[in-house]
């Protein structure tokens, strides 16, 4: 899992199917001083995520598990929002 | 999926198990303008592909496990030979057209 | 996912069966600030995306689990087409 900040959102109406409902974020990849460390990218949101919040996310073939009954074509999935990093 | 062109063949008597009676070719990564860029790699034939061929090649290790077995260690897979590229220049954001 | 746009189309007759009727698309990766890399990438097309349109592009082995694509050797789907993208407040992308 890698940290990350959500800076965004992007609007889809045309989408498979198994992507309704789910929220699709900007997610801008943050080192552990929650310094920017890549462009963002597009990451589904299965804990309820808001702008500026910090996140960790899960990608690749892992990411459909956040959404373990629907397993929809996604390979980033924002799984939990950060309260703290020490 | 990648396009790639099939610059040759490679012949590998020790080998991983899986890959006996696999052919394998050595393709050429391409850009948008169909030129050479990047390294040559050797990807595993499963359509036909010959030399000269552009080709499509998918970089996903499970295309490889059903056709080769549960166990088979390889990602680089030929499922297609490209007939024709149609690339169109597109409208940017700012007006201008890249192709 | 990536933001991408969709450059050109690809047609490959002699190939996999499983991919027979997948329309294949050329698509390149767009920034936020709408330009795009120079990189390209082929992905299959499950929602009826047309060149010039942004789009939204799964990559790796969770492509195939779009519409249709089960059991296809893909990786790499075109799994929406953008509206809006927004970012930091200010809408970067509107179709």
């Amino acid at each position: 899992m890698e940290l990350g900040r959500v800076v965004g959102k992007v609007v889809c109406t045309v989408k498979d199917p198994k992507l309704h409902g789910i929220r699709l974020l900007l997610v801008e990849p943050l080192n552990h001083r929650l310094q920017a460390v890549a462009a963002p990218f597009v990451a589904a949101d299965s804990v309820g995520a808001g702008r500026g919040e910090i996140v960790y996310y899960e990608t690749a073939r892992e990411a459909p598990f956040a959404f373990p009954t629907v397993q929809p074509p996604i390979d980033a999935a924002i799984i939990g929002i950060v309260d703290t990093v020490q | 999926m990648k396009l790639a062109k099939v610059i040759g063949s490679v012949v590998s008597t020790i080998k991983n198990d899986t890959l006996r009676g696999a052919k394998l070719l050595l393709v050429q990564p391409l850009n948008l303008q169909q030129q050479p860029t990047g390294r040559a790699a050797v990807a595993v034939d499963t359509v036909d592909a010959g030399v000269g061929d552009i080709v499509l090649v998918v970089e996903e290790g499970r295309a490889a496990r059903e056709r080769f077995g549960a166990t088979s260690p390889v990602r680089s897979v030929i499922v297609g030979v490209v007939d024709k590229v149609d690339v169109r220049a597109v409208e940017n954001h700012d007006g201008t057209r890249t192709v | 996912m990536r933001l991408g746009k969709v450059v050109g189309t690809v047609v490959a007759t002699q190939k996999d069966p499983k991919l027979t009727g997948n329309k294949l698309l050329v698509i390149r990766e767009m920034q936020l600030d709408g330009s795009l890399k120079e990189d390209f990438s082929v992905a299959v097309d499950t929602v009826g995306a047309g060149v010039g349109e942004c789009v939204l592009v799964c990559a790796g082995s969770s492509a195939r689990l779009a519409r249709n694509l089960q059991d296809c050797p893909v990786d790499a789907a075109v799994i929406g087409i953008v509206d809006t993208v927004e970012h930091d407040g200010k809408v970067v992308f509107k179709k």
